[in-house]
Formats: structure tokens, C-alpha cells, sequence
């Protein structure tokens, strides 16, 4: 007899679902996931595009970790902002990377930002029907067999600069698309959104302060905003989010991304920096009551015992 | 999990003892096959992996590691990390805290933890969270145990604490 297959098969594994079901009507409540309540903003400018985001990561009613990292990397010249919950958007990032570096390498050309939004789109919202093999190799032509349909929390803010320009997205847990010169995510967004509906234009001018009002361009088309304003447009958005926003908080990330390169500026602006403690809290050393002590240690003790006799014959 | 690396499994018993063996034959499958002990890094992305499979219908755990990761010089650096229970890493630079006194703990150790303590006084630091926020928690107690994690040696500490 064969042995039995030790393949699992891709994807997510439910045999647990059964019994947590039991367990919540029988009262066990389950434990709450880290979600990101989150700001996060894209921009575009002259020379390509801004990703911003808060650096808070929430528990519930808890902030589970004060300087979290929510601009995930896609590729080079791509990356994505992730709010919702935390694990999907990191999970949900790291798998089109992967998959975005294959595509790369098999078709041989820079990847698109499209390309990395439409394989977004279809694993949260999922076209091609389920196959009817659940146990399949990884390798089959549907990319993502399952329908996810909203089930995985990523909301997203996806932007980079490909051979067709600099490109922004916005994509929801649910799969719906949309491609603006400026957009906001996340609990914080309508704060962001607030700032860039105040302030973004397309004919700003650099960060000069006029005495004069600043020209009007009536007929020719506006110029984009320049790096250094863009990114204190973002600044901004952010900032509105961290303040205004339960949800947003600690610092501001941001990341620049230009045809020749992508900078990413982590905790950008750190308006929220803990002082110094005005007095120590330490404890005197034996204010714990302890019971029993055990130690094991990590050293290897070796013994050399020489054994002193007749010397060996080497001749 | 390796002489280097400790997980704590807040939890569900029947997961807590599952997900012990699960990590103990991952981790000797890894020792294995790379013949060379895991880092704790790797050792946290496991953990997270192993959890997110199992994102719609999740263990219920929330796992907290700790451990000394080698540097490319030769000498240990302090790592710590947590999880939510699909998955979501936390590394933190300061503590990790999960469990249902987890909202005491965050408020107690945020208050007493300061950077680059001792082994003795993070110690002291680290019972006295732990034994104040367990006193307020009505699901936590019955004892405590500290271990203390240094280069060449760990330290088991049983705690006194209340026993109701």
C-alpha cells in the first residue's frame, strides 16, 4: 500500500472552524485579532508618487504596538499601504510580492503597479470559479482558487512608478478598485482625506511663503506639486489621522517612489516621542519572594584529562 | 523551543498542548533539514505561518516569544516578539505581553520597564509586572514563573504569589 500523501494543499486550513463555532456558542469568546485602525495615504506629485502611514496598531481598545511598519514592500518600484486587519494585509503584501518578483522574472520586464492591483483584486474578490479538486498542486493555472470575498480584511493603498507612469490605487477588502491622484484608507481616512481636499491642487508651486497672491494658470494645465510639498501634504494627512483619529497614532511614516528610485522615509516625523522618565522604577534586587530556583546552564564544560604514560610511536 | 529560544502559549489548553508538539516537530524538522539550530526570527515567522494557515478557524492563542538571536559577530542579542492568534507579528523593542491580563500587564509594564537593564533587575522588573497585573485579573494566578534568559545560563524562578 502507498503511504499516505503528507500534501497538504495550498490555502487556508478550516478543521479547527467546527469547534471554535461550539466553543463561541458555548460562550468561549475568541480573542480579538490586531487590526490596524490606521491612516494611510497615497499621493501623486511631479516626479511620482508619496505613501503615507501611521504607525499604530490596535487591540481592540488596546494599542498593541506603538511603531508598527504598514507600508509593505511589493517590489522595487512598488509598494502598498495596508489597513484593516493586521496579519491579512501582512500575509495578503507578502504573497503578490512573491508572486510579483515569479511574474517579473518569467515575463522578463519591470512589474507594473497594475499588474500587482489586479492580483489583488481577484484573490480578495475572486472571478475564476473554484476548482473542483480541493487538494491541488500550487502550480495550477487559477493563481488563487478560493473566493474570498471580503472574508480577508486588507484594505489597501497601492502606488509605485512602472513604464507607464506613476501609478496609485486604492483596493478594498472586497475588490473593488479605484485609481485617483490622491486617496486615503483606514479608520483616519475621512481626517487624511479632509487635508488633501483642503489643500491639494494640482498648480501648487514650491514652499516659498508669497507675499502675492500666486499666479492662476487658466489656460495652460496646472503643474503637479513638487516633492518637498507633497510630502508635507502627506505629512499632513497623516498628522490629521494621528490626532483626530482614535484609531492612528505614534509617528508618520512616508515613501517615495521616482522613476529612478524608491526612498522610504520611516518615522518620518516622531511627534509623539515618550520623555524620559522623571524617576526610575527600579526595584531593589530581592523584592521578589521567590520558591525554588532552577539553572540550567548554556556552557559546555569540557575536561582535558591528560593521560600521562608512554608517548605514542611515530617514527 | 531550542536551549536559546522560549515560547509562551496563553490560551486554549487543548491548543496550548497541540501547537507545543506542532512547533516542537516543525522546529526539529527545521534542525534537520538545515542542520543548524533556528534563530528566533525564523523561529517567530513559523509561528505566524503556522497560525495565519489556519485563519478562519484559528487556534486560540496568543503566542509570546523570547530569545537570543546570534549576531554576525559571534555574540547574543535579546529578541522578543508576540502574535495576535492569526498570526500578526509584533516585535517589539521594549515587552510583549498577552493572555487575559494582557490589558494589565500593557498598563504595569509600561510603567515599570525602562532600556538596558540589568538580568537581576529586569528580573525584579519583570515578577513584579507579572505578579501585580495577575492579582487583578481573576483568570490569571496560582503561582508565577520568571525565566531569565542570559548568554551561558537560564534562570527557572517559581515565583511566591497569591494562591486563590
Amino acid at each position: 500500500m502507498a503511504t499516505a500523501s503528507v500534501y497538504k494543499g495550498a490555502g487556508f486550513d478550516f478543521s479547527n472552524e467546527v469547534r471554535n463555532t461550539f466553543l463561541s456558542e458555548r460562550g468561549i469568546p475568541l480573542p480579538k485579532a490586531t487590526s490596524t485602525g490606521t491612516t494611510i495615504v497615497g499621493c501623486l506629485f511631479k516626479d511620482g508618487i508619496i505613501l503615507g502611514a501611521d504607525t499604530r496598531a490596535t487591540e481592540g481598545p488596546i494599542v498593541a504596538d506603538k511603531n508598527c511598519e504598514k507600508i509593505h514592500f511589493i517590489t522595487d518600484n512598488i509598494r502598498c499601504c495596508g489597513a484593516g486587519t493586521a496579519a491579512d494585509t501582512e500575509f495578503t503584501t507578502a504573497l503578490i510580492s512573491s508572486n510579483m518578483e515569479l511574474h517579473a522574472l518569467s515575463t522578463g520586464r519591470k512589474p507594473r503597479v497594475v499588474t500587482a492591483m489586479t492580483m489583488l483584486k481577484q484573490m480578495l474578490f475572486r472571478l475564476v470559479p473554484q476548482p473542483t479538486h480541493y487538494h491541488r498542486p500550487p502550480s495550477s493555472i487559477a493563481p488563487f482558487p478560493y473566493r474570498y470575498q471580503g472574508h480577508i480584511g486588507a484594505a489597501l493603498v497601492l502606488g509605485g512608478v512602472d513604464a507607464t507612469g506613476p501609478q496609485l490605487f486604492t483596493i478594498h477588502p472586497h475588490g473593488s478598485t479605484d485609481k485617483l491622484p490622491y486617496v486615503t484608507m483606514g479608520s483616519g481616512s475621512l481626517a487624511a482625506m479632509a487635508v488633501f481636499e483642503a489643500k491639494w491642487q494640482p498648480n501648487m508651486e514650491v514652499r516659498i511663503p508669497h507675499a502675492h497672491p500666486l499666479p492662476t494658470y487658466a489656460h495652460s494645465p496646472p503643474p503637479p506639486p513638487q516633492r518637498a510639498e507633497a510630502l508635507d501634504l502627506v505629512c499632513a494627512a497623516i498628522s490629521a489621522g494621528i490626532f483626530n483619529d482614535l484609531g492612528s497614532g505614534s509617528n508618520v511614516d512616508a515613501c517615495v517612489i521616482t522613476a529612478s528610485h524608491t526612498e522610504m522615509l520611516r518615522n518620518l516625523v516622531k511627534p509623539n516621542e515618550r520623555v524620559q522618565k522623571e524617576r526610575s522604577y527600579q526595584f531593589r534586587r530581592g523584592t521578589t519572594a521567590i520558591k525554588k530556583e532552577s539553572i540550567r546552564s548554556l556552557i559546555v564544560d569540557e575536561d582535558v584529562t591528560s593521560i600521562t604514560g608512554e608517548a605514542m610511536d611515530i617514527s | 523551543m531550542s536551549d536559546r529560544i522560549y515560547l509562551g502559549l496563553p490560551g486554549l489548553a487543548t491548543d496550548v498542548t497541540t501547537l507545543k508538539e506542532v512547533f516542537r516537530y516543525r522546529v526539529n524538522m527545521y534542525t534537520i533539514k538545515e542542520e543548524r539550530e533556528i534563530e528566533p526570527e525564523t523561529f517567530a515567522h513559523l509561528v505566524s505561518s503556522t497560525l495565519y494557515e489556519k485563519r478562519f478557524g484559528p487556534y486560540f492563542i496568543e503566542p509570546v516569544m523570547a530569545g537570543l538571536e546570534k549576531t554576525p559577530s559571534g555574540a547574543y542579542k535579546p529578541f522578543i516578539a508576540a502574535t495576535d492568534l492569526i498570526g500578526c507579528l509584533n516585535f517589539a523593542k521594549d515587552f510583549v505581553v498577552a493572555g487575559t491580563a494582557s490589558t494589565k500587564l500593557y498598563g504595569v509594564a509600561e510603567g515599570l520597564w525602562e532600556p538596558d537593564l540589568e538580568p537581576e533587575d529586569l528580573f525584579e522588573t519583570c515578577a513584579q509586572t507579572l505578579l501585580n497585573a495577575v492579582d487583578r485579573d481573576a483568570y490569571s494566578g496560582w503561582g508565577a514563573e520568571v525565566h531569565l534568559i542570559t548568554k551561558d545560563k537560564v534562570i527557572k524562578r517559581t515565583l511566591k504569589g497569591r494562591m486563590d
